[in-house]
């Protein structure tokens, strides 16, 4: 079933910079959308900022995709809050944007997370597995299911203290953390606490929604996979409109052929596509 | 059949090839998916469409899967692209996407590519006699399978190709040229052959390597550069073309304003196509006619 996706307003328009501080490694900021629907989520919008968008070396030239973290709709607007790591001349640009500056945004885009008895006609609850900057669309995801009422458990996944970040979006007692180097909660993947939760007898009554790294996504996709677990994965793959336009967003189905991920995703379904081992934009 | 062109853009109204235009800005080929455009933008799309007339993704015989990923590479203030014509192929886009885009406010203007002049002939016998179809660009950067040669660098090859084409249509024939050979012999050769109009630039040839390997980027190894990157090359192409041939030039390459749009224009082009600033800001036709519209009031004449 096709989950209600929220339509966006026809082109790009201004969104005031309300807000941007660290969260660990992170950064989170705010834009003000006066125009906008509030997104469901799992959706995203294509971001620029207004000016000093392609430096010296004519970079970042086209807009970056990311998923909101959190909205609320406020006095003005939708406050739309969205997570970034600066990994690239575009994520470095609107990591240092500034309260007052102006960004581009288009959307919100693309197919959002489906309720958990879409995804498992016997789900009992909701199990989140989000690894580094993937957090982010997981964070939002939560506090929707638990508004509606849904058993939910967090497993978050973070490399080390450089790339740790966003879980104060998470707000909730329930969440279990897991670092490669150790330095907070099981040293390990966060594919280690799923695989011990999906040992239980309630693993046929999960679902299971994930977004983070390629590696960690495709762990995620084989091991429920192998036990049988309804899976959500929110994917990520280079994009130049994030409506369809370009065809460059293509990502393998299990079928064969491909898909375009920000028009059919960019949530899919575990059993959708071959694999989640999608390679980056090579510099965002 | 849409004919009329979309009421509420400006202007100034243009004719290309007998259709009437509301504007002068269109979008090129493969830059623009109306339908994916309707899911994302729902119907306001329709009630403010950013073109005066609708170029389809280029359509081949059989379906395309497309290229492997990656497909896309930024490059400074450009786009390096290897997408590899994914579509439905002739059927499938007859039955499943003439319909839905025989719904845009606009002339529909339907792209196709072959790899032999008998599959070309093909695709326009398919498509050309519809109601919904006004035009036709042919996609010639593609090789004669046959010959070995790209039919859009040779223009002994391109002008056999509308010679066979020609006479199975009377609507108007646009050919797609490719930069990557001289454009102004094959524009002419065409527009001996039958050619109604031609359109320029395509993407250029390049490539990027793997920022963490030895190897190509892309996954098919190399693609086409667009985006402002490639504007100072457009309006020279467009220039060279338009004093070689009589038929209406289409220009296009990096438009990202009216007046990038009004310069392709001084440059000779008739009707001025916007496409990968579409990635960067999907209404941007709206606001390139708009512009331009503002700029050849105020132009001397």
């Amino acid at each position: 079933m096709e989950p209600a996706r929220a339509t966006a307003p026809f082109g790009r328009r201004l969104c005031e910079i309300t807000r941007n501080q660290a969260s660990g490694a992170y950064r989170v900021f705010s834009a003000l959308d006066p125009e906008g629907p509030e997104p469901a989520p799992g959706q995203f919008y294509m971001l620029a900022a207004e000016s000093g968008w392609g430096g010296a070396d004519g970079r970042p030239y086209l807009a970056r995709a990311f998923s909101v973290a959190d909205c609320e709709r406020e006095r003005g607007g939708v406050r739309l809050d969205f997570l970034l790591h600066d990994v690239g001349p575009g994520t470095g640009r609107l990591c240092r944007v500034e309260p007052g500056e102006r960004l581009w945004v288009t959307g919100p885009l693309g197919r959002p997370f489906a309720p958990p008895r879409d995804v498992n006609p016997d789900a009992a609850g909701a199990i989140l597995v989000g690894g580094g900057i993937g957090v982010a669309p997981l964070a939002l995801w939560r506090r929707r299911l638990s508004g509606a009422g849904v058993p939910t458990r967090v497993l978050l996944g973070f490399r080390d203290r450089e790339r740790f970040g966003g879980i104060d979006l998470f707000r909730c007692s329930e969440m279990r953390i897991a670092t490669e180097d150790g330095h907070q909660g099981h040293r390990g993947y966060v594919t280690d606490l799923l695989s011990v939760l999906l040992e239980g007898d309630d693993a046929r009554s999960a679902a299971v929604y994930a977004c983070g790294p390629p590696a960690m996504l495709e762990a995620v996709r084989v091991l429920c996979a192998e036990r049988g677990v309804a899976s959500e994965l929110a994917m990520e793959a280079p994009m130049a409109c994030g409506f369809g336009a370009c065809f460059g967003c293509a990502v393998p189905l299990a079928g064969g052929g491909y898909m375009r991920l920000c028009i059919d995703g960019p949530v899919v379904r575990g059993d959708q596509v071959e694999t989640a081992l999608i390679k980056g934009s090579g510099g965002h | 059949m849409a004919t009329e062109a979309n009421g509420a853009a400006p202007g100034p109204a243009t004719e290309l090839c007998g259709l009437r235009l509301a504007h002068p800005v269109i979008n090129g080929s493969g830059t623009f998916d109306a339908i994916a455009a309707m899911r994302a933008f729902g119907d306001e799309l329709i009630a403010s469409f950013p073109f005066s007339a609708f170029v389809s993704k280029t359509i081949t015989p059989e379906p395309r899967a497309g290229n492997p990923p990656p497909r896309l590479w930024e490059t400074p203030s450009g786009l390096i692209n290897s997408i590899g014509l994914p579509n439905k192929g002739l059927g499938g886009f007859l039955e499943h996407d003439l319909p839905l885009l025989a719904e845009l406010p606009v002339p529909l203007i339907v792209s196709v590519m072959a790899t032999s002049r008998e599959e070309f002939a093909r695709l326009v016998e398919g498509v050309a006699p519809r109601d919904e179809v006004a035009a036709l660009e042919l996609n010639i950067s593609c090789p004669n399978v046959k010959s070995g040669l790209i039919v859009g660098e040779s223009p002994a090859e391109a002008g056999a190709l509308l010679e066979c084409l020609r006479p199975l249509t009377d609507k108007p024939l646009l050919v797609k040229l490719t930069p990557n050979a001289q454009p102004a012999p094959v524009a002419v050769a065409v527009q001996e052959s039958g050619a109604d109009a031609v359109s320029l630039i395509n993407t250029l040839r390049a490539a990027a390597m793997d920022p963490e390997g030895v190897g190509p980027w892309l996954g098919a190894g190399s693609g086409g550069l667009s985006g402002a990157a490639v504007r100072a090359v457009a309006l020279h192409q467009v220039r060279e073309v338009a004093a070689a041939v009589s038929i209406p030039v289409i220009g296009m390459g990096g438009v990202a304003s009216g007046r990038h749009a009004a310069e392709l224009i001084f440059a000779g082009a008739r009707v001025v196509a916007v496409g990968t600033e579409s990635f960067r800001d999907p209404a941007a036709g709206v606001r390139v006619a708009a512009e331009l519209s503002g700029l050849l009031r105020a132009a001397p004449a």
